[in-house]
């Protein structure tokens, strides 16, 4: 009795790997996990513009230490800015999101200020080792602004594969799928680095 | 019943067609065309003299055999009204320079008309060419000829500069980049271990069915829509390379399928 089935068996289940296949049980998991893995660049690159303000700070002393309140408000703001950070298994919520923007528009601005305040200091200026830290922050916040994008483009490639037919179903049925928010400007220039002129 | 379903199946097939028509068009919309890959030295805002641009291809040619490094001259006419960091990156990715998987690719861009370059670096070679690196070579080696108005002549000398940095051994790479950081390499696709998954599955379940007869192949397969298998499904995710676009031309030079994420300095004169 048994054998007279197996190649029924076989057939249904080939059936219905190829059916599963072509309906998103792979590709919505897969996609989720590159916009994770998206995700986790774009914390990187945050990580990596914290780890540049501390040396950016102290250059900067080093020509005007009395600049005291700019100063301090960088150093403040990245404090808070590392104490965000983003579980990536809930990436579908929008409030923890705009939590991590607000800490890190918040770093972006008095980085900003501090750019501005350099300005009055044609010396510090014209410090090798300044000219080199801006341009390692100029990069940073460049590849920010790269991550950011894959990650918005990686989240909606996701958005659309969990919102349309027949992953759709998939969607819906066996993951309860949601989708993900992606970065928008918060403000005018909100997403734009701070300039920087050498 | 068959009367019924015709109709149905070429407005479905329609109206997917739209969709993904839609789809594919959304990202064009929002990016730059980039001219041709025409060579290693790819000059298209016609800025370099043939003799001087014939020498630097083959110097950057040395410097692939050597290295398997992929170093790309480029001028182009019009940022068309990009930031350069913008189009650069996307250059880069559009172009496919570098070794696939390694991201070993670099472009040194200049816009003339915008008044802009831009050291372009990919993944692989953040370690190596720094942003500060690649400021520095702006700044000191590049734009000093801009200003004069010898434009080839400050090609000539960044790119130089760039081949000698990038043919170095390691250890004497990391010496000129002692601050930084190299980026984790970014894993590649593999077949892993979902494809096995699937295979045991199937054979369990198989096992299982004819075993137990009709009733337990058909509870069987119910439980492939459990939420447990999300979790097990680690593989595929990942890097999705852009993989190289825009080919041909000049010496049969093509990307190699690098990609790029924003790193490298830029500058103006």
């Amino acid at each position: 009795m048994a054998t007279g089935h197996r190649p029924a068996v076989l057939a249904a289940l080939a059936g219905t790997a190829l059916l599963l296949s072509g309906c998103g049980v792979n590709s919505i998991p897969a996609k989720e996990e590159a916009v994770k893995a998206k995700w986790a660049d774009v914390e990187n690159q945050y990580q990596r513009r914290a780890d540049l303000i501390p040396n950016l700070v102290s250059t900067v002393k080093g020509y005007a230490a009395q600049e005291k309140e700019v100063l301090e408000g960088v150093t403040k703001a990245r404090a808070s800015a590392t104490q965000v950070t983003v579980d990536p298994s809930k990436l579908s919520d929008p409030a923890q999101l705009a939590q991590f923007e607000q800490a890190q528009g918040a770093l972006s601005q008095s980085l900003g200020r501090l750019l501005v305040t350099v300005e009055k200091y044609p010396e510090l200026k014209s410090n090798e080792q300044f000219m080199e830290l801006q341009s390692q922050l100029e990069g940073t916040e460049n590849r920010i602004a790269v991550a950011r994008r894959d990650y918005n483009l990686a989240v909606q490639d996701y958005n659309t594969e969990i919102r349309t037919f027949p992953s759709l179903i998939t969607a819906r049925v066996v993951y309860g799928a949601q989708p993900i928010a992606p970065f928008k400007a918060t403000s005018v220039n909100a997403d734009k680095a701070p300039q920087v002129n050498f | 019943m068959t009367a019924l379903r015709r109709p149905i199946l070429p407005t479905a097939l329609l109206l997917l067609a739209a969709l993904w028509a839609l789809l594919a068009a959304l990202p064009a919309a929002a990016d730059p065309s980039f001219p041709k890959l025409t060579g290693r030295v790819t000059d298209a805002a016609g800025v370099l003299p043939a003799d001087v641009s014939a020498q630097l291809e083959a110097r950057l040619k040395a410097l692939e055999d050597k290295t398997g490094t992929q170093l790309v001259v480029a001028t182009v006419p019009d940022l068309q009204g990009f930031e350069i960091e913008d189009y650069g990156y996307q250059l880069g990715r559009a172009w496919g320079i570098g070794q696939k998987g390694k991201n070993t690719g670099a472009i040194l861009l200049v816009a003339p008309a915008q008044r802009k370059l831009r050291i372009e670096v990919g993944y692989g070679l953040e370690g190596v060419l720094t942003d500060a690196v690649s400021s520095r070579i702006i700044r000191q080696v590049i734009v000093p000829h801009f200003k004069q108005g010898d434009m080839a002549g400050g090609i000539v000398a960044g790119a130089d500069q760039l081949i000698t940095l990038l043919g170095l051994p390691a250890d004497q790479q990391a010496q000129f980049a002692a601050q930084s950081q190299a980026r984790a390499d970014q894993g590649d696709d593999r077949p892993g271990p979902g494809a096995i998954f699937w295979l045991l599955f199937i054979l369990f379940w198989m096992f299982v069915a004819t075993r137990r007869g009709r009733r337990g192949y058909r509870r069987g397969p119910t439980i492939i829509w459990g939420p447990g298998i999300g979790g097990n499904w680690s593989g595929g995710g990942g890097s999705s390379g852009w993989g190289g676009g825009g080919f041909g031309g000049g010496g049969g030079f093509s990307g190699g399928g690098g990609s790029f994420g924003g790193g490298g300095a830029s500058g103006s004169w």
